[in-house]
């Protein structure tokens, strides 16, 4: 597959499909991209585990860390990868021995490693790299707008409120072509 | 529709980017969102606002979904990541230099410029401790020579104002680029629709709301548009972008934006402590005309090459500055940077000189005498009795300004009747 862009389906697929996301390598400081991106996934319906062997089994947000994703006690929807690239490959390698096995593996934007890609595509997952979930939901859900960047989405339809508050805007229905 | 894979026409972006039905009433066209201020959801959404974690609306000094619709736009249809809408195209030039410049430095910048960035760039920068190093347009050579250790950015215009003058945006993008400094193109001139200077290396764009894209002269504004494409982490020479902001809780905000970080540095930096913001009732009128753009900016080109051809003939006038005659010095560099037109804003000197300049300025019914451009009206001004009348002779010459001068910015009006307007003014 191509991982130099991705359709707004595809990504829009992952991202409502998924219910449970692991975060690996998440900082415990509060102005760190890999905390907020946490925080708002979190915010948005998403039960979200924290995956940091140095806080392991302190907290961050208010959910417990894990040392490695083999020690988180749940089946893991997507791994949500905060590393250097070339990090990126022994976390792809222990998510494919997780029983049962994650449907996504994501990595942060800048992050990307096409060995590891290939790995987890040939076990059958889907692989998105150098995109951040909490950008791409914020593109998709319309709220990016907010602060004037280009989604690059058009639609007649509205967005839809999630529900919590008017400033949080849901994923919306799939579009005809899914 | 919209998957990322289709890319969707610049007239469906005009009317489209950024404006989906209103969320809570379903209202079509954009709403005016006519307030200071937004209610947050819950005390955890707030914090989450004022420390950059979430998307959302606080203030509309900082951002206002009316502006928010303008500023998608204007970045989807310059092919930029996003966009930052300000008070007027001045104020997107200090935003824009506030967020790359520290007391000291340095940028590059063509000597043909609108007159009122010469003024900016030449005096009022100079309390910010900005120096401005000029460079010549048709000289691309003497901007690598203006570059110092200390220059932060190179500032041109894609269609200079007045001259007429096409600069070459892909040889200067290569200088800013081998100087590892952003290059600004102000593209108030063009419009996206007859050049987008990304295409060509640019890494900023800013505009003069005013003119073209709002375009029926109604409303002052400015816009920024980040390209999306300069590495500001490559070195500390970008502190806005680079280091822990205080601001923020020493959040950096070139890693935690990616590739639309300059345009949130220069709102949550900029334009919060600055304050130039743009009302939304501006937004919302410049967001309309924008909606016609690629209608108007071909006829305003139409009509312009019309009224130069017509010129050129004329016993009364000794020579005519428009890119879009194949005669003009810039005709080349023209057909590869505005090939759908020139835009709308032309010079001519008249045989009689002064007093010839003053008589047809007075003389004019169509035309409206006022020192403006973009509008729906055809416009005409006489540099010299009027914006350049503080000027010596020679200053006056060398700012393209002489006494002979006639600028026109010529509107949507039937170009038969703008021809008329002008033939009778002449031979009054």
């Amino acid at each position: 597959m191509n991982h130099d862009s991705y359709s707004d389906n595809y990504i829009r697929g992952i991202l409502d499909g998924v219910k449970t996301i692991a975060m690996v390598g998440i900082s415990p400081r509060d102005n760190r991209p890999s905390y907020f991106a946490f925080k708002y996934l979190q915010e948005r319906g998403y039960r979200m585990i924290p995956v940091n062997p140095g806080q392991a089994d302190k907290e961050i947000l208010g959910q417990k860390v894990y040392a490695s994703l083999s020690d988180i006690p749940e089946p893991v929807d997507m791994v949500d990868i905060f590393r250097s690239s070339k990090d990126a490959l022994p976390v792809v390698q222990e998510a494919l021995t997780l029983t049962p096995k994650p449907q996504v593996i994501w990595m942060q934007l800048t992050i990307r490693n096409d060995e590891a890609a290939m790995l987890a595509e040939a076990a059958g997952l889907r692989v998105v790299m150098n995109r951040c979930p909490k950008i791409e939901y914020g593109r998709l859900s319309s709220e990016i707008g907010w602060i004037g960047v280009n989604s690059r989405v058009l639609s007649s339809k509205r967005a839809q409120p999630l529900g919590r508050g008017v400033q949080r805007m849901g994923l919306g229905p799939a579009k005809r072509s899914d | 529709m919209a998957d990322a894979e289709r890319t969707l026409g610049f007239s469906t972006l005009s009317i489209h980017a950024g404006a989906k039905p209103d969320p809570t009433t379903g209202a079509r066209a954009t709403p005016i969102y006519q307030t200071t201020s937004f209610v947050f959801d819950d005390v955890e959404h707030a914090a989450s606002l004022f420390g950059l974690q979430a998307f959302g609306n606080i203030y509309t000094r900082i951002g206002n979904p009316t502006c928010a619709v303008l500023e998608e736009r204007v970045a989807a249809l310059e092919g930029g990541t996003a966009g930052l809408a300000v008070a007027s195209g001045h104020a997107a030039q200090v935003i824009v230099m506030h967020a790359l410049m520290m007391p000291g430095d340095e940028f590059v910048a063509s000597k043909k410029l609108y007159g009122g960035s010469i003024n900016q760039f030449n005096h009022s920068y100079k309390n910010f401790g900005w120096n401005v190093a000029w460079a010549d347009p048709d000289d691309i050579a003497s901007f690598e020579k203006a570059v110092t250790p200390q220059t932060k950015a190179v500032f041109v215009e894609s269609i200079a104002n007045p001259g007429g003058i096409i600069t070459d945006i892909e040889a200067v993008s290569k200088i800013a680029r081998k100087a590892n400094v952003p290059l600004i193109v102000d593209n108030t001139l063009a419009t996206p629709y007859l050049c987008k200077p990304i295409d060509y290396g640019a890494d900023i764009v800013v505009h003069s709301l005013t003119k073209f894209l709002g375009g029926h002269g109604n409303s002052i504004g400015g816009l920024i548009v980040d390209g999306g494409r300069f590495n500001w982490l490559q070195d500390k020479r970008y502190p806005m972008l680079s280091e822990p902001r205080p601001e923020y809780s020493g959040m950096v905000l070139g890693e935690t934006f990616g590739n639309f970080a300059f345009a949130i540095a220069c709102r949550v930096l900029g334009l919060r402590d600055l304050g130039p913001a743009l009302s939304p009732f501006n937004a919302f009128l410049i967001a309309t005309g924008i909606e016609t753009l690629p209608l108007r900016m071909q006829r305003h080109s139409d009509n312009t090459l019309a009224v130069a051809q017509w010129l050129v003939k004329r016993p009364e006038v000794s020579w005519v500055s428009y890119p879009g005659l194949p005669s003009d010095k810039y005709h080349a560099l023209a057909k590869k940077y505005v090939p759908k037109g020139a835009g709308a804003v032309l010079t001519f000197g008249l045989k009689g000189g002064y007093d010839a300049g003053v008589k047809l300025v007075s003389n004019v019914e169509l035309f409206s005498h006022l020192a403006n451009i973009g509008d729906t009206r055809s416009l005409i001004i006489h540099p010299a009795s009027t914006t350049h009348k503080q000027l010596s002779d020679a200053q006056k010459v060398q700012a393209g300004a002489g006494p002979d001068v006639v600028r026109l910015s010529i509107g949507l009006e039937d170009k038969e009747d703008i021809i008329a307007d002008l033939e009778e003014a002449l031979e009054a």
